[in-house]
């Protein structure tokens, strides 16, 4: 008889599961997972160097890209940990419209979790269904900072802009006729705030939908329900943050503990978990996002009858007005100062932890007094998790390599760096 | 338990001959201590004081801390020339190499920072992994990225450089734009590395201006 000895499967680094660019060493006995060794760095490219080299806001872009689907909720934590350097205080329209985008953060992470984490298991329709709520947020990004994506729309002293009172809409061409944009422009007539109240009354009804095909559904239970569980104690040793540890039971939030911005104003709940598996992971991030509505519907609420400035008018710090710039020498002499050489910062060093929607989210500045950091190090929440994939995955098959991967919620622009 | 609770606490013998100061800025709390006692001290917050979670390891090189590019006190008597000199800098005293560790209560709500400083020439700690498991990829990172060495670490490797990466690259040091750039031959067949081609240029110099309005915070 010959003798079966354990052996080595390389999982991608170009696999459709892996979630960008993971490469996954398995050593297998059969088809259960005795170790994994993930090999992570695929995609450094030395973002704490880059910013080192950059005064303080040229560097708010390249937050964007580190974990890029949850990009305000990057920019909040750096611009937070400048302001706190600085010693300043956004105004509270500003700080009312970063939570707001941060919570539509939320939303758009846990849909592209969802989608991705629906799909690796073989729920195609999940998939296109939270990519058509995504598409609304997206545009929510564009009309507020003219970018998709990479918004990089907060800014030390507030905002970029304040929101725009007029929703951009579609206009007919060869490919749209005039009666098609009418119909797709019926949530459009009125200003961003209207557009992003219209998609929180829709919205949980859309997340009904995506439960009605996960939550009770037989094969996805049994693709979720005890794989990858962990212990409170243990998630906090191994520094699991965020749905990770609360999916344990433990009702650990930033957003309440310490709470930062004015979500000390803000009524919501920290959905909690008990068993600590795929599948509460699930339910937890399926719970915060209703939260996240309700936030969203409170900040709105606010928004629409506090109009005020969204940024100091410290010109050391925030640039001045484009038409004072053209008119008055002192506006020209700060606009040309900000936008050369930017601003020096005091000596010193802070940690600034944000509930971002995948962990903390943490970024340590330390600052010599210059313009630029002297050091930036940022704290990727599933930098940690997937450092704890090998613990958690062991003794599980093959097939729930893949489960295990997309509830860790990993993104490689924030591992790598 | 408050930052200066934190603080009387810590003030017992035991820890004031490990701990080399206690700094309390912008609500945050740093403890310098001493690099072979770094265990002991992690052992009894984490023990005695429920600092559960590591939440963040960083590697500090503060080799060019406090060094201007630009000349911002002399006025411009000799033209429009503010560069200052690379080869005259050397603000910093002190040691070169340090970790910096942030590590979160959630029994008391509360944050703390260790920092240890390290031999310029064998930058080398304790690693903290036996207490805190979670430590490892961290503490990876930073031998990675700062050479910093980490004793009785169970699987010190590289994690984000290429696989036979040569230097460190996050030391000050070491360039912005790298020493070896990559390519694919067609002649050879295979991907071949040389020696960067592109010149490091600095866009905006390093300026420091000792700014009146912090004096107050500073002191």
């Amino acid at each position: 008889m010959s003798e079966f000895k354990n052996y080595t499967v390389n999982f991608g680094p170009q696999h459709p599961a892996a979630h960008g660019v993971l490469r996954l060493v398995l050593e297998l006995d059969g088809e259960t997972v005795v170790r994994a060794d993930p090999h992570v760095g695929l995609l450094h490219r030395g973002t704490e160097k880059l910013a080192e080299s950059k005064p303080f806001n040229q560097s708010i872009g390249y937050m964007d890209r580190l974990d890029y689907v949850s990009m305000m909720c990057n920019e909040h934590a750096y611009v937070m940990a400048i302001e706190k350097l600085l010693g300043i205080t956004p105004p509270k329209r500003a700080e009312y419209i970063r939570v707001m985008f941060a919570e539509i953060t939320r939303i758009l992470n846990h849909l592209m979790w969802l989608a991705s984490n629906a799909l690796d298991l073989g729920g195609m329709s999940v998939f296109l269904y939270a990519f058509r709520e995504r598409e609304d947020l997206m545009d929510c990004y564009e009309a507020a900072s003219g970018a998709r994506m990479h918004a990089a729309y907060f800014r030390p002293g507030g905002v970029y802009r304040d929101l725009p009172a007029q929703m951009p809409q579609y206009q007919p061409s060869p490919f749209r006729s005039q009666k098609a944009c009418d119909k797709i422009n019926t949530n459009r007539q009125g200003g961003l705030l209207d557009f992003i109240e219209d998609f929180t009354k829709r919205f949980p009804k859309c997340i009904d939908e995506y439960e009605t095909l996960l939550t009770d559904n037989r094969i996805w239970k049994q693709r979720t329900v005890g794989i990858g569980a962990v212990t409170q104690e243990r998630a906090l040793a191994l520094g699991l943050t965020g749905p990770m540890l609360r999916s344990t039971g433990y009702a650990w939030d930033l957003r309440k503990k310490q709470p930062y911005s004015v979500y000390s104003e803000l009524d919501f709940k920290v959905p909690v978990g008990s068993a600590g598996d795929c599948y509460d992971r699930y339910v937890v991030r399926m719970a915060e996002m209703r939260e996240s509505n309700k936030i969203i519907t409170q900040c709105i609420k606010w928004l629409k009858e506090n109009p005020g400035e969204v940024m100091l008018p410290d010109h050391k710090i925030t640039p001045p007005k484009r038409e004072a710039m053209k008119a008055e020498m002192e506006s020209l002499i700060h606009h040309f100062k900000l936008f050369t050489e930017g601003y020096c910062v005091p000596e010193g060093e802070v940690y600034v932890a944000t509930e971002h929607p995948k962990g903390e989210f943490g970024v340590y500045l330390i600052s010599d007094g210059a313009n630029k950091p002297y050091r930036l190090k940022v704290r990727p929440p599933d930098f940690a998790h997937l450092s704890a994939m090998n613990e958690l995955i062991k003794g599980h098959m093959l097939a729930d390599v893949p489960a295990l991967i997309a509830t860790l919620d990993i993104v490689f622009g924030d591992i790598d760096r | 338990m408050t930052l200066n609770d934190l603080q009387q606490v810590l003030s017992t013998p035991e820890f004031t001959k490990a701990v080399l100061h206690t700094v309390i800025a912008q609500d945050e709390m740093t403890l310098v201590i001493q690099a072979d006692a770094l265990l002991e001290v992690a052992k009894k917050l984490h023990d005695d004081f429920q600092f559960e979670q590591l939440v963040d390891l960083a590697g500090v090189d503060y080799s060019t801390f406090g060094d201007s590019e630009w000349d911002t006190t002399h006025a411009t008597s000799t033209g429009f020339s503010r560069g200052v000199d690379a080869s005259h800098l050397k603000t910093h005293v002190g040691s070169r190499f340090a970790v910096a560790y942030q590590l979160l209560s959630y029994t008391h709500n509360m944050r703390l920072r260790l920092k240890v400083f390290l031999d310029d020439e064998w930058p080398e700690v304790e690693s903290v992994t036996p207490i805190w498991p979670g430590a490892n990829w961290f503490e990876r990172e930073a031998f990675d990225l700062f050479g910093i060495l980490f004793r009785n670490h169970p699987d010190l490797r590289r994690i984000l450089t290429d696989y036979g990466f040569i230097g460190h690259p996050f030391r000050k040091d070491f360039p912005l734009i790298g020493n070896v750039e990559m390519r694919y031959d067609a002649t050879l067949n295979r991907v071949v590395y040389e020696g960067v081609e592109i010149e490091p240029r600095t866009l905006v110099p390093r300026v420091i201006r000792h700014d009146n309005r912090y004096k107050e915070q500073e002191s």
